[in-house]
């Protein structure tokens, strides 16, 4: 069995190897299809998830970090291409081969400006189209003469542009249609109570049947990431916790590890086990409060007072130690920011011994229901190549098969030596996402159960230099959020300032395959599978 | 003149001195006995039933739900009626960030409100632009397009403070003249045109 670094250079002789943490290989943009092609369909280890796109500047260049695994195998690789200059940048897009590649590559072509090459829809995801500049790019002028507020309403265009690569080379610029004139198209949201926040879905209908849908993101797009480039590292942690506020503590977890991997610290082990804890209390608050308002999007509205009577348990037992019902601030790099309350056991214990009864009434109240299980089963089906190809991770892809779980996969904190189920379903609708939801809770507290007693005692924290600097380097990290895997890449030149600082959020995923997943269905259905994937609209737009 | 709120005593709020100057200038006008008792009447059924209506873009929308929720109960108030639409709604509680892309449907929403009406800037991000205040993206508080009423600070504030600063809203309306006063768009004009 050749490596993959033989293979891909018997493919690619140019591509370079380089290691940080994984194996990276820089391919020129014109090999890159080649080789993308080839690493999807390997016979071994077919890369079939494409787990992000980051899109960087890199001063003479801009370009892409494709961060790739195979399912089967679990290998990781990442590939660097550059574009040849920064006036025109182009490179040659994937979205034919992983389909989370289209939403992902629109975001860099929003940011940088990278025109793929054969991506159908080069339309900016997150910013107006009448918007000057591109963002991320180093060189920004961010003069607010050049984007004031505008308040006159924006246009909706059915056409978009793209680039596409004739078979003899040449370059021709394409309007695709996105609605014909015939198509009748509702436009749900921005504001919109079931969207779950400001996402806006242009829909087209036939009837009472969804025929396509256009995701609108950036209606909360706060630029987190380049306000992340003039501050600190401490200073940029306390953005995690407002990306997707129902897992603050996932979020910062996952920057606070990928902080410690680049410095090669080690957390004392009762900060691994509070990390752990808190995780899984965020995850079940979280799966609670989607319970709560899935339940009042299909129409039950008793089940949005059940849901938030039990988070508001959970959101006591964290103000207490944290201080805060909602933005705790709590993870710090090295340590947490504040030691347990002398309580924290006894009501997490508390709230475990309560908690599974409370499912038992969840069921009872809503599973069971004739109708909710005839909204549920068998709407919005989503197969398991599909949620890989969509990269719909966290209980959405678990819900159709996927063994997804970053837990399982890259144990982090104590999760290697807690024993719990990945909870997997194969059906893959609504109702297997819901169920995976509700069960995971259960696990959830089974890893609390094993955990709370023996927290060891210690240091809650590490002394550190109020100025961090990491080793120049990549580093990218992921932890198992409550939507899915979050991951965290981070760009080092060897300042107290990240050069590139990325937030790889489930939720942009889970919109993207929102189009498919509702063709054909009824608008009903629409809202159960929005409400069943479970987005938060901060996450996507970060 | 005592502006009186069931839930809370009077002298337990902060800026009554605000809402003094407020009375000043209505005793000022001099009202007719007949219609100052009308304004009173009216004002103390808007007070007590304000609508809200749901706008919520990020973390303080999660907060503002759980007022709704049976712990926190915003019915006490009369507040329990969140309205979809900006027609069937008296106030806007502007819950989050708001960025460029947002700011046309917001106005556009509060343009569709029905007069009088209100706004709550409620957290850090809708007051000032909170922590994401130097993003090319985001707004520096509502206040920049809409005339604020209330501000509620807080990353997201507790609902404890949203009740504080719904009642506030409440005592505002009460002190409001209604007959040739709120119930023309009289304070819009002003905003809008002082800009």
């Amino acid at each position: 069995m050749a490596t993959i670094q033989e293979k891909i250079s018997a493919l690619v002789p140019e591509a370079t190897f380089s290691e940080s943490g994984q194996l990276y290989v820089t391919v020129p943009d014109a090999q890159w299809h080649k080789l993308a092609k080839a690493l999807h369909d390997d016979k071994e280890s077919p890369y079939d998830y494409l787990i992000a796109i980051v899109g960087a500047d890199w001063g003479e260049t801009l370009g892409c970090v494709y961060y790739l695994e195979s399912t089967s195998t679990a290998q990781r690789l990442a590939v660097i291409v550059q574009t040849a200059d920064r006036e025109k940048p182009m490179l040659h897009s994937v979205c034919d081969l992983w389909q989370s590649a289209n939403l992902y590559e629109r975001e860099v072509y929003d940011f940088y400006g990278i025109v793929f090459i054969n991506h159908p829809d080069m339309r900016r995801l997150f910013l107006r189209k009448d918007w000057v500049g591109y963002p991320l790019r180093k060189d920004y002028n961010a003069d607010p003469a050049l984007n004031p507020i505008r308040l006159e309403n924006e246009e909706s265009y059915d056409t978009s542009y793209s680039v596409v690569e004739k078979e003899d080379g040449t370059l021709e610029e394409q309007r695709p249609v996105i609605f014909t004139p015939e198509q009748y198209v509702v436009n749900i949201g921005p504001q919109h109570p079931a969207t779950h926040g400001v996402l806006r879905l242009r829909t087209s209908l036939d009837g009472e049947i969804v025929t396509k849908i256009d995701p609108y993101c950036g209606y909360i797009h706060r630029g987190i990431e380049k306000l992340c480039e003039s501050l600190t590292y401490p200073q940029t942690l306390h953005f995690t916790d407002r990306l997707d506020y129902l897992s603050a503590m996932q979020n910062r977890h996952a920057l606070c590890l990928c902080i410690e991997d680049a410095l090669q610290i080690e957390v004392p082990e009762r900060v691994k086990y509070i990390r752990t804890i808190m995780d899984e209390l965020m995850r079940i608050s979280s799966h609670l409060l989607f319970w709560a308002t899935f339940c009042m999007d299909l129409g039950g509205t008793t089940a949005f007072f059940y849901g938030f009577r039990d988070r508001e348990m959970i959101l006591d037992i964290l103000e207490e130690t944290t201080g805060a019902r909602m933005s705790f601030n709590y993870n710090t790099i090295g340590g947490v920011m504040a030691d347990l309350h002398p309580d924290f056991q006894r009501k997490v214990k508390e709230f475990c011994r309560y908690m599974p009864g409370s499912l038992k009434e969840y069921h009872e109240l809503f599973t069971g229901n004739v109708i909710a299980q005839q909204r549920m089963k068998g709407v919005g089906v989503v197969s398991r190549e599909k949620a890989i190809s969509h990269a719909l991770t966290g209980p959405s892809g678990r819900a159709s098969g996927w063994a997804c779980d970053v837990r399982k996969r890259m144990p982090y904190g104590v999760y290697d030596k807690v024993e719990f189920n990945e909870v997997l379903r194969t059906e893959g609708d609504v109702f297997a996402r819901y169920m995976v939801r509700l069960d995971e809770i259960l696990e959830s507290i089974k890893i609390i159960e094993q955990l709370i007693d023996n927290i060891p005692e210690g240091d809650y924290a590490l002394k550190m230099k109020p100025i961090i600097k990491l080793p120049e380097g990549r580093y990218f990290r992921q932890v198992e959020a409550s939507r899915g895997a979050f991951g965290v890449y981070i760009e080092s030149r060897g300042e107290k300032y990240p050069y590139r600082l990325k937030f790889n959020t489930p939720g942009l995923m889970l919109v993207g395959s929102l189009d498919e997943l509702t063709r054909g269905g009824k608008i009903a259905d629409l809202i159960a599978i929005g409400g069943s994937l479970d987005y938060v609209v901060p996450d996507i737009d970060r | 003149m005592e502006v009186k709120i069931k839930s809370m005593k009077y002298e337990d709020f902060k800026d009554n001195e605000y809402l003094e100057n407020l009375v000043a200038e209505l005793n000022a006008a001099g009202t007719n006995v007949v219609v100052g008792c009308f304004d009173d009447l009216i004002n103390w059924g808007r007070s007590n039933s304000l609508w809200p209506l749901t706008f919520a873009t990020s973390c303080c929308g999660i907060e503002f739900m759980a007022l709704g929720a049976a712990r926190y109960d915003m019915a006490r108030f009369g507040f329990e009626v969140a309205r979809a639409s900006p027609r069937q709604a008296d106030f806007i509680m502007v819950a989050g960030t708001i960025v460029h892309r947002m700011a046309p449907v917001l106005k556009r929403l509060y343009d569709q409100l029905a007069e009088p009406k209100y706004v709550v800037a409620t957290g850090g991000c809708a007051i000032s632009g909170g922590p994401f205040r130097n993003s090319y993206h985001v707004l520096k508080g509502v206040g920049e397009i809409l005339p604020v009423d209330v501000y509620i600070p807080g990353c997201p504030p507790r609902p404890e403070a949203m009740f504080y600063g719904l009642m506030q809203l409440q005592r505002k309306v009460k002190v409001e003249k209604f007959f040739g006063g709120v119930n023309r768009k009289q304070k819009r004009q002003e905003f809008f045109e002082g800009k």
